[in-house]
């Protein structure tokens, strides 16, 4: 039976400066319905590349990606915009990724208004139940978005990305920004969506620590390529790659002696 | 024999021009020589307006109450010659990208301070500049004296900003959440280097950030600030070990690390 | 605070605000101080102005009031500059950002186009096309945004191009909106700001080349402008300097208004820009 979401062969490659770089190098690897794959890898390893091609932000140069038994990038025009429902993206920049002159209630209602969710009449009360589902009142609907603080902004962007109920959502660096008494609220609130919802989810973030807290399977990139994927655990107990152990051993730990080299 | 503290702050209270509230809430602290002090809170506690203060970077029409005292002369005429920034002072911001001058060459940039204050001339900072880059460990020092900053990754990048910093010497180095817009293997790498520099060349350091456990691996002593009042202060083990206040116990808290149980339950 | 208030508070905008509401009051108030036709003939010709009480600002060549003829000439200057500006932003701000949205070769097509009527002065165009196809204040207003519409275009293109790599745009795009949606809903309203402070330049530059124009003989006949005021005036200007003086002063204030208000609106952007 086909995999719920995968990624197949998949290359990228830029000209830059007169070279060839190939950001992303036979990129591989699957995913299951109610499942969060982790991407790890330090910046400049392809993971971002590889999240805007699958948003269809970006064309690859070779390979395929299926989702939900289509050939998901040759999808176009207006079969493409239909389509885009069913996957969405959190972006890291909480305050880059708003219209500087929406409010809460614009940003929700545009995909609602979009994909026909709801009947525009119930338009506010789906907005209404949008907002609480992530934790926000009904009064921050009139709000200016970016009035809002980082953690706020946030969880009105998640409840923008599933307004149009999608199966899968694909995290970019999402808490990276935040502090980290917020951080830890809003994976709490991925968490319960996807037990609620069976969302599979891509969670994309160069944190190994923050990947282990949410993601069942990880995939660990380097310089375009994956290196290692498996179950998180068993990466993190017994890592084989060069990256994988440079990540673990990058995770700042509370260090309570104080002995300085 | 107890010297006078390098920096005491008393009283001190910062509201920003048009500002409803104050950034900065009668804060008193003391930082001594060589001590290394990591300053943590959340966004908006004031951290980084506190370090601002210190080196003299408020914008204008900032309002401040209360004293800074440098090495124990409240004499104003002192206070004009010391601390100066850039020879006494540096400081490393965030955003390396933003930091740095996209039109002026990095071996320009690294030896800029070095020719002002140490009055270098421009061969001696140009070798002084390619020492530096040596010792922040960036790779064909030569080559990167005539590169642009566009040219070399942010990482790197904040490796030419503590080089530029660390030009003339400086005797304090406050680095204001100079890991955060890092990837965590080059964060942990640069915490490294700040921390080697700091050591060897004997400087006192402020280190600003919101991540606890980054604090605890660079730190002697730790502040906690929250909306901007200091909560708590005291040595990096007494405060982790056994916080007092709420805010810190919540900090604390909400660290993640590879031993913290995850959110999601896994099939084994 | 909104840019209203703000605009309120710097003294170029106040100042602007109020030279312009002076102007536009006068015009609008025209046909009701002074219901009859402003070009007929009411009294002696070339009486100085402040002698007769009811002939404030005297007669011209032909013994019309010059008081009358300069409130009817506050409606159509104002109007003509309004009109034109308003048109010459419309097609800019479009092309602009059709350009900049779609890029490659529409946006190359679109640039060369633009750079055609870039060229070209823009008042020698707007003469031109008046002097071919005949003087009417429609054909005017037309002309006058042909040889202004280039600036805007290309200045809402160039903030487009930087929008759009944008983290927002790109979450339109994600969320399956339709790309002229994006374009012109998402897009354009905030490429704007820097292209108002130019509408204001290009309203003050619209009302000189009407007045040009009409003071050429190339503007409509047979409605009273400032222009053609002072080109009624030129013929006497030595024994008679008044009539052209004084709607020249009109000219300049209405002018200077238009720019002290664009200077405050500039500034009330400026100050959102960096508050945020």
């Amino acid at each position: 039976m086909e995999p719920f979401f995968s990624v197949n062969h998949l290359s990228k490659r830029y000209q830059a400066r007169g070279r060839t770089v190939q950001a992303l190098d036979d990129v591989s690897f699957t995913l299951a319905r109610g499942e969060t794959l982790g991407l790890a890898g330090p910046s400049g390893c392809g993971k971002s590349t590889l999240a805007r091609i699958i948003m269809r932000l970006s064309p690859a140069d070779g390979g395929e990606v299926r989702f939900q038994g289509q050939n998901w990038l040759a999808l176009s025009g207006q079969e493409l915009r239909a389509a885009r429902r069913h996957v969405q993206m959190v972006f890291q920049d909480t305050h880059g990724a708003f219209n500087p002159r929406a409010t809460v209630a614009d940003a929700i209602g545009e995909p609602l208004r979009i994909h026909r969710i709801v009947a525009p009449r119930d338009r506010q009360a789906e907005i209404v139940r949008l907002l609480e589902r992530v934790g926000l009142g009904a009064d921050y609907a009139a709000r200016p978005v970016l009035q809002l603080s980082g953690g706020q902004r946030q969880r009105v962007a998640i409840a923008r990305a599933i307004a149009c109920r999608p199966s899968l959502l694909v995290m970019d660096e999402a808490v990276s920004a935040l502090d980290v008494s917020v951080r830890a609220q809003i994976l709490e609130l991925l968490v319960s969506l996807q037990s609620e919802t069976g969302l599979s989810c891509l969670f994309v973030s160069h944190d190994l620590a923050v990947i282990r807290a949410v993601c069942h399977r990880v995939a660990v990139m380097e310089m375009g390529r994956v290196v290692e994927q498996g179950e998180t655990d068993s990466v993190i107990s017994n890592p084989q790659s060069d990256t994988a152990r440079r990540l673990i051993a990058a995770v700042p730990t509370l260090r309570k002696d104080q002995s300085h080299a | 024999m107890s010297l006078a503290p390098l920096l005491k702050i008393e009283g001190l209270s910062v509201t920003y021009h048009c500002a409803a509230q104050p950034s900065l809430r009668n804060v008193s602290l003391q930082l001594q020589e060589k001590q290394r002090l990591a300053i943590i809170g959340e966004s908006g506690s004031g951290k980084s307006t506190l370090a601002r203060c210190i080196a003299g970077l408020l914008p204008r029409g900032a309002k401040t109450e209360g004293q800074l005292i440098w090495n124990g002369h409240p004499d104003k005429s002192h206070q004009a010659r010391f601390p100066t920034p850039g020879r006494d002072i540096a400081y490393i911001f965030q955003d390396p990208s933003a930091s740095l001058n996209p039109v002026l060459t990095i071996g320009e940039q690294v030896a800029e301070a070095a020719i002002r204050h140490l009055r270098l001339t421009r061969k001696q900072a140009r070798a002084h500049a390619r020492d530096l880059l040596t010792e922040v460990q960036l790779p064909n020092p030569d080559a990167l004296l005539s590169a642009y900053p566009h040219q070399i990754s942010g990482g790197q990048r904040q490796r030419v900003a503590i080089a530029a910093a660390i030009s003339a010497a400086p005797k304090i180095l406050i680095a204001d959440e100079a890991t955060s817009a890092l990837d965590t293997i080059t964060q942990a790498a640069i915490a490294r280097l700040l921390g080697r520099l700091v050591s060897a060349n004997g400087m006192t350091l402020i280190f600003i950030t919101h991540d606890i456990a980054l604090a605890s691996s660079l730190a002697d002593e730790i502040a906690v600030f929250q909306s901007g009042r200091l909560i708590e202060s005291g040595k990096a083990q007494d405060v982790l070990s056994n916080p007092a206040s709420g805010d810190t116990k919540r900090l604390l808290s909400s660290h993640l690390d590879l031993t913290t149980p995850p959110q999601i339950r896994r099939a084994s | 605070m909104t840019v209203l208030s703000q605009v309120f508070r710097s003294r170029e905008g106040l100042v602007g605000l109020a030279i312009l509401f002076v102007v536009a009051a006068s015009g609008l108030s025209a046909p009701f101080v002074f219901p009859n036709d402003p070009l007929s003939i009411v009294a002696a010709p070339l009486i100085p102005p402040f002698t007769d009480r009811a002939l404030p600002l005297g007669t011209d060549t032909l013994g019309r009031d010059v008081l009358a003829c300069l409130f009817h000439a506050a409606r159509s200057s104002l109007l003509v500059g309004l009109c034109a500006a308003a048109a010459a932003l419309l097609i800019g701000t479009v092309m602009g950002t059709l350009a900049g949205f779609a890029g490659g070769i529409i946006d190359e097509a679109l640039m060369r186009i633009t750079d055609a009527f870039q060229i070209v002065p823009s008042f020698l165009l707007a003469l031109a096309f008046v002097s071919t196809i005949g003087p009417s204040l429609p054909i005017v207003v037309i002309a006058i945004a042909l040889g202004a519409w280039a600036d805007p275009a290309r200045l809402t293109r160039a903030q487009v191009l930087s929008i759009r790599e944008r983290d927002y745009v790109a979450s339109a795009r994600t969320i399956g909106m339709h790309p002229m949606e994006i374009a012109f809903r998402q897009i354009l309203p905030n490429a704007l700001p820097p292209v108002m402070a130019l509408a204001a330049i290009i309203v003050a530059a619209a009302i000189l080349t009407e007045a040009a124009l009409s003071f050429l003989g190339l503007g409509d006949p047979n409605i009273v402008t400032w222009g053609g005021m002072i080109a009624e005036g030129r013929n006497v200007l030595r024994s008679a300097a008044y009539l052209s003086i004084i709607p020249g002063m009109a000219l300049l204030a209405t002018v200077l208004g238009v720019y002290l208000l664009g200077e405050g609106i500039n500034k009330a952007f400026a100050g959102q820009g960096a508050a945020r």
